[in-house]
Formats: C-alpha cells, structure tokens, sequence
C-alpha cells in the first residue's frame, strides 16, 4: 500500500478536525461541562499544607478539601459550622464542643473529636491567634468521639471567634495521624472532610489541581452567609489552571477556557469588561489592606519624629491611583483596622494629612541626618513594585537619601526577615497587603504589634498597643472593644507602626452563565452554578 | 565510531559533575531563602529557623553538598521543599510538553527554513531572494511573546479556531495535541525559522560558487540535481547552527511555555527559581546540561553522515 501526499492531508485534516470541533461533538460532553468549574486561582498552588503554608492560594485551597469548626457570617460573628454548637459553663472556662453527626473524612473515617483536637493544636503552632488560645487552655480532653472541651486558665470569649478564623492559617479539621505532623514539616496527603476531594493525581504543580464533589459531604441547613452557611455544591469537578501570565489568562477567560479568573490584571479590566459573556465583580466585601512598614531597628526609622513625618506626606490617592488606577475600586482609609468593619474607628487619622510641606518642617525637626533608606521592593509582583516607586518619589520630594532595590519577591522575603542593619543586609521599608479580614482584629492583625523582636519584620516595641491588645482580648461587649480599638488607633496614628496607604476590592472576572457568588473573603466554589 | 560515541558519553560525566557542583554552589550564595516563603507573611524569626532546620538548610556548605551528591549517586534527585514531591515525579510530569513543544517547532522550522534558504540562495538577489531576507529579519527582532500574544489574539480570539493555552497529552490523539502545539510552536519556530534559512543560504552560496558546481552545470546535469549535490555538502554548518538551535530552544521554551501556560520543564524551572525550591532548579539544569552534551554528540555524529570525509 502507498499513501500519497493527498491521502495523508485528509488524514491529516480529519485528525485536527476531531481535535477542533471538541465543542459541538455531544450533548453529553456540554452537560459535563456544565458540571465541572475550570477556575484560574491567583497564584500557584505549590504546596497542599495551609497551616505550614501561610500564602492565600494554599488557604483557597484548603477551602475546598477541609471545613472547620466554626465560620464567620457577613456580620463577623462566628457560626457553627462543623460543630452542631457549644456550652459554655457558668464560670466561662470551660467550652463543651460537640461534632455534627455524621461528618466523614475523604478516606471514609468519621470525623471524631481526636482529629479535632490534634488539628487545633497544629494550627496554633502556626497561628498568633491560636497561640493566644493555647496560653489560656490548660487542656483539652476528649469526651467522646463527637466531644471534646477546651478548659481554660481564665475566661476566654473571644474563643469560637478564633475557631472559625477566616484567614490564613485557618483551624481546618484533619485526620489526626495527618495533624501529628510537625508544623513546619509539610504534609504529604490531602484528606480533609470538606465539600471537595483532592484529586492529588491530577496535581502537577505549576499548571493544574483538580478536585471531586465529595459525595459524603452534607451541607448544614442554614443558607450561606459569609463563609457561613450550607456549602452546598453545584460541580462534580473542579479544575484549577495555573496560567502565570496574566495577558493569556484573560485571553482564556475570553475564549471560554475557563470560567473564572480570580484576579484579572487591572490593566487588562478594560479589556473583560468590553466581553458580553463577561462580569467583572468583587467576591470580597472588605476589600484588601495596603501598607508601608518601617524597620524599627534601625536609624532613621528607630525615630517615631521621622515615621511621623512619613506618615504625614503619604497621600492614599497617589498610592492607590498607581496600584490600582480605577477609583471605582479603591477607597482611601485613615484607620489601621479595614474601614467597614467593626473595629475601624479612625480616631487619630487626623496625622495622614498628606501635607510635603508640613511633613518636610517635621522631618527637618526630627533630627534625620541624611541616612540612607533602603526600600526592599519586588519587580515580580508589579502591584507592590509600584508602590516601591511611590514611596521612593515621595521620600525624595521629602529630601530622604533614598535606595530602591529592586529584586524578586524570593529575596525580599529573605532580606525582609534580616534583623541586621540596611548596610548589612537589612532594609528600611518594605510594603505589602494583606485581605481585610485578617487586620479585622486585634488579635490576628500582625503590624499592629509592639513586641520587638519577636514580632512580624517591621519588629516595633510599644507596650501600649501590647497592654491594649491584652485588654481588648479580655473585654466583653462590642462597645468595650471599640473603644479599645480607638485607643489603639489614636495610638498606632502617633507611634505609626507603619504606615496604612489605602484599601482596595480585589475585581474578579466570571463568564456570565456562573452566578451565585458567595460574598467572602475568599473564591468559594459552593452556592455558584453554571447555566 | 563505536569507540567514539563511547568515549564522548565517558566525557560528559565529568562535565556533568561540574555542572551539579557549580550549580549547587550557585545557589548555595545566591540570595533568597525558601524557609522565608514557606512561613510567610507570619513567621516569626524562630519559626523560620525551625524550618531551615527541618528542611537542612543550616547544614554548612559542605554537608549539604555530600546529601545531595549521595542522592545523586542512587538516582535520587530529590524532594521539592514546597510541594514534597520527588524531582523525578515533577519532571516526568513535565517533560512530555516540553519534547513535544521543541520537536515540532524544530521539524517545522527545518521543513520551512531549509528549502527557503536554498530558494534564496538559488535565486540570489532576485526579489524572492530579498523578500526572504526581510522576512528572516523580521523574525529574528520580533519577541517570542509578542508574536505569541498576537497569534493568540488573531487565531484563538478573534477566528477561534485554536485554543489560546494548555497543553493535550499525546494519548489524547493527535488532533487536541497538535491544536494546543501550533500556536507556541509558531511563534517559538519564527527565530528557528529566520537562523536556519540565513545559514542555509550562506553555506549554499559558498557552495554554489564552487569550481565542481560550475563544473556539473557544464556538463549538463539538471538544476535539481546540482542543487541537490550542493545542498549535500553545504550540510555541515547547516547541521551546526540546527543543534544550535535545539539548545538554544531550552532557554526559548521558558518564554512560550510561560505565553502559552504549557506545563513544561521550562516553566518548572523559573516557578522553582522565583521559589527558591533548589533540588528543583538543580535536577532541571541537570537535565539540560545533560540534553546539550547529548546534542553536541548527536550532531558531531551528523557530521559523519554528510560529509564522508570526516570520520572519527
């Protein structure tokens, strides 16, 4: 037999044709489409730990495979979610938990009170606010296999607030032979008892996770509020696809590749927006915190006079203007608590007046000497290099000696943990962000620490904001805790930790058939349906 | 020839320890910490202590080296810090995508670039000759990226006839496989495409003016045959700047890989350099240090197939 160069064209041709007309090929592959849910996350998933690894892609995911205990609703306040409730006995040092019936692990083990409480204990291994728990617990015996306690030193009211943390790390129940892990150790299996299976598999770092509806899951009754609520699933199949760039993300979106880029390039948003098959929205009503930390350590910022001065010439809207662009999705916000929530008083926000003259009388009197100021700045994570090139115009135009060095955001991490002096390896100021929810307290709200050292890199000492911190986490009523919060603020505005340069709604881009988003501060894959 | 290959393949072994060592020693002093990623925004310094302890990362310079060179020994390439999973698993997750992505762009560039060229050099100076000319200059100044963001936007947004990113196993059938291919391998060949057809039609030209051409074409021998017989023994630097080619595609890859969201080794690398996942980074140099000494030796072989005269 010969093949001529015509027969192999048509061969050739009928080949590529099966590939191209995938879509109209049967019913049956449009209705599995219609039940898978292809999601572009934000970032990589590069590790399946979310109490080792604190970054939001690896708490996202942990979403889908793990529950917890208890979940924040739209009002911040702790529901049960896991838990079927508690008591709390009349002295308030001991909290009776008891589990849900019937709750199953992936791997087809009950969730018993055992996995519980070896899960909490690696997490507050992981977490500020769950070691504040474990300060005041003396133990936690098991009463059952669907009950457990929490026997504390003193009264604690803040903890089922802290059980159902919203953000990274948060207290996802595993199996306990999983829990025991060291850590800082990652683990090696994701087994969770959440809506989701993980399809480890499927996952190839860098380009893919998939996951399974787990068909043991069951759903609470309650409608879902916040991360409240029923979870219940719409999708047999979820598929992450990593796509880096974020120009052929949004080309894939367009194309009908996916459904759902979490985190469409702002200037690319024009682009989405001109689509009909697209809506660009917000899944998250608090919005993300930006700030810009100074080192404590280290001259010129060891002075509160030269932070002042800083703190008075930074203009919000010239930050957010740069990062963000569109004012649609950005608000100025003179609080060091996220405006729009409860403990965002403002009080003492008066010091931002973003006045260069005034900053720069302040800064003649604060007795700076010319040192050099190095800013630590990311060129892979244009959103936060932006803001480096803003603080390093504004510090000029101040009359700072000022170095931008910019670098990867790998390094800046490592350099960003040096205690040494800028000229040894240290730094002056580094900015970040971090989603509302997790500067929405007192107690998970890392830059608002004073305890030196050992506390996130910036290292301030100021025992006031520890003593306050203390007292807010021992008061009661939401009135008490505001008022603390005040004092917190009026004190943050004089000591400035660092400094708050705006808030911002991270956009998120659907085609337009996805509809039932849930309103939280992370891309929840229940309630939401395809047409 | 035998002993020949032999003795290249006992060569690339110290070349192959120099690579790992220098490697490993880059690394070792370059910035970054991945102890720092993995605890994240809320590590406190202990706990980053902690995990470069877990992970050996405070083992002096020498320790970790012996470590990696004993694993290295027993096959073993290791452990990613970030995803606990063996080198050897993420690259064979990998390398499909990758070969696949580098073969066809190299068969299509040869298959365009070669009788290119030869029309150029057959037609010197004639309008064709300087319309390829242009057209390889072209393809040498436009970026990978920006001829892929382009193709993209024309073939897959615009017409919707290829999908914009991804990448079909082969074992999904030739059609899927070949669809998610034509776009990257398009706007990675263009470069291929222009090097190659400049070379050929230099090396032919060089040939073309010699005595024997003027010689055959004397003695009546078709065109077609002449040019055959030139292309022959202009193929040694022809050879040459193709496997230039195939290793210069190992960087070119990282680019369209990242365009084309193709989960190849290219991409496995840069992910793995930005995280500071260092068994990762060294068992992916590894590897293409060892595909380069592999291409250098399959392309000295070639000279020995088209040119007689060399024999080894």
């Amino acid at each position: 037999m010969t093949l001529s160069r015509r027969t192999v064209l048509k061969g050739s041709a009928a080949a590529l044709a099966t590939g191209f007309t995938l879509n109209g090929r049967a019913p049956a592959i449009a209705q599995a489409a219609n039940r898978t849910l292809k999601f572009i996350p934000h970032a990589n998933l590069s590790s399946i730990d979310p109490i080792g690894t604190t970054g939001y892609v690896v708490r996202n995911h942990g979403y889908m495979v793990y529950d917890t205990l208890y979940s924040f609703d739209s009002q911040f306040k702790p529901k049960p979610q896991m838990a079927e409730g508690h008591e709390v006995s009349t002295d308030g040092k001991t909290y009776t938990i008891r589990l849900r019936e019937g709750l199953k692990f992936h791997d087809g083990e009950p969730v018993r009170s055992r996995d519980v409480v070896a899960s909490l204990k690696r997490w507050a291994a992981r977490d500020g606010f769950g070691q504040t728990v474990m300060a005041l617990t003396d133990e936690m015996p098991i009463v059952d296999d669907r009950t457990f306690q929490f026997r504390l030193k003193e009264p604690f009211p803040l903890l089922i607030e802290a059980l159902g943390k919203p953000s990274s790390p948060v207290p996802f129940i595993m199996p306990e032979r999983i829990a025991q892990t060291d850590p800082t150790t990652p683990i090696k299996e994701a087994i969770g008892s959440g809506p989701f299976r993980f399809l480890a598999n499927e996952w190839v770092p860098g380009s893919r996770a998939a996951y399974a509806r787990f068909e043991g899951y069951v759903p609470r009754n309650e409608p879902i509020d916040g991360h409240a609520g029923g979870k219940v699933v719409h999708f047999d199949r979820v598929e992450w696809v990593i796509i880096p760039d974020p120009a052929t993300a949004t080309a894939a979106l367009q194309r009908g590749e996916v459904d759902w880029l979490e985190q469409p390039q702002g200037d690319l948003l024009p682009v989405l927006e001109q689509s009909k098959d697209i809506t660009i929205t917000s899944y998250d009503p608090i919005g993300t915190v930006v700030l810009l930390r100074f080192n404590h350590l280290h001259p010129p910022f060891d002075n509160p006079k030269v932070r002042q001065a800083v703190l008075a010439a930074a203009s919000q809207n010239d930050y957010m203007t740069a990062m963000v662009g569109n004012p649609k999705l950005f608000r100025e916000c003179k609080s060091f608590f996220p405006c729009g929530t409860p403990m965002s008083t403002g009080a003492g926000g008066e010091a931002m007046v973003a006045d260069l003259d005034k900053a720069k009388a302040m800064l003649r009197d604060s007795g700076y000497k010319g040192e050099k100021v190095v800013i630590i700045s990311p060129t892979d994570l244009a959103y936060l290099h932006t803001l480096g090139l803003v603080t390093e115009d504004l510090l000029k135009r101040l009359g700072m000696n000022v170095e931008l060095v910019a670098t990867d955001w790998g390094t800046v991490l490592a350099r960003r943990a040096s205690q040494e002096a800028p000229d040894k390896g240290g730094w002056n100021i580094f900015h970040t962000t971090a989603v509302g929810v997790e500067f929405m307290s007192p107690t998970s709200h890392l830059a608002l620490r004073g305890h030196g050292r050992a506390s996130w890199p910036g290292w301030p000492t100021n025992p006031t904001i520890e003593k306050l911190r203390q007292d807010w986490i021992k008061s009661g009523s939401l009135d008490e805790q505001r008022a603390i919060a005040a004092q917190m603020e009026r004190e943050a505005f004089t000591a400035a930790p660092y400094v708050p340069i705006g808030q911002y709604q991270l956009p998120t881009a659907l085609r337009r058939n996805l509809t039932g988003l849930v309103a939280a501060s992370a891309p929840f894959v229940w309630n939401i349906r395809k047409a | 020839m035998i002993t020949f290959i032999l003795r290249r393949l006992m060569a690339a072994v110290p070349v192959l320890a120099v690579v790992t060592i220098l490697v490993f020693s880059l690394l070792y002093f370059a910035p970054g910490d991945p102890a720092t990623i993995i605890g994240g925004d809320l590590a406190t310094p202990e706990e980053i202590a902690r995990i470069r302890s877990v992970l050996g990362l405070d083992q002096p310079f020498l320790v970790r080296l012996a470590i990696f060179l004993g694993q290295l020994l027993t096959g073993d390439l290791g452990t990613s810090i970030f995803s606990n999973l063996p080198v050897t698993h993420l690259i064979a997750q990998r390398i499909e995508p990758t070969l696949a992505l580098a073969t066809v762009t190299i068969l299509f560039s040869i298959a365009v670039a070669i009788p290119l060229g030869t029309l150029s050099a057959w037609k010197a100076e004639a309008l064709i000759d300087r319309l390829v000319m242009v057209v390889s200059v072209l393809g040498f100044s436009i970026p990978v990226f920006v001829l892929g963001y382009g193709l993209i936007w024309l073939f897959a947004i615009k017409l919707q006839w290829l999908p914009v990113q991804g990448y079909t196993p082969l074992s999904q059938g030739v059609g899927p496989w070949l669809a998610n291919l034509v776009l990257p391998m398009l706007s990675l060949s263009t470069v291929y495409i222009a090097l190659i057809a400049r070379i050929t039609r230099a090396s032919l030209l060089e040939v073309l003016a010699q005595d024997y051409v003027r010689t055959a074409k004397a003695k009546g021998l078709g065109d077609r045959k002449v040019l055959g017989h030139a292309l022959g023994n202009a193929a040694v630097p022809i050879a040459t700047i193709v496997g230039i080619g195939i290793a210069l595609l190992i960087g070119g890859v990282v680019v369209t890989e990242t365009v084309f969201a193709i989960p190849g080794l290219g991409r496995l690398l840069v992910d793995a350099i930005l995280r500071r996942d260092y068994p990762i980074i060294q068992g992916v140099i590894l590897l293409f240090a060892a595909a380069y000494v592999l291409i250098n030796l399959m392309i000295d072989i070639s000279y020995a197939v088209f040119d007689p005269r060399i024999r080894y």
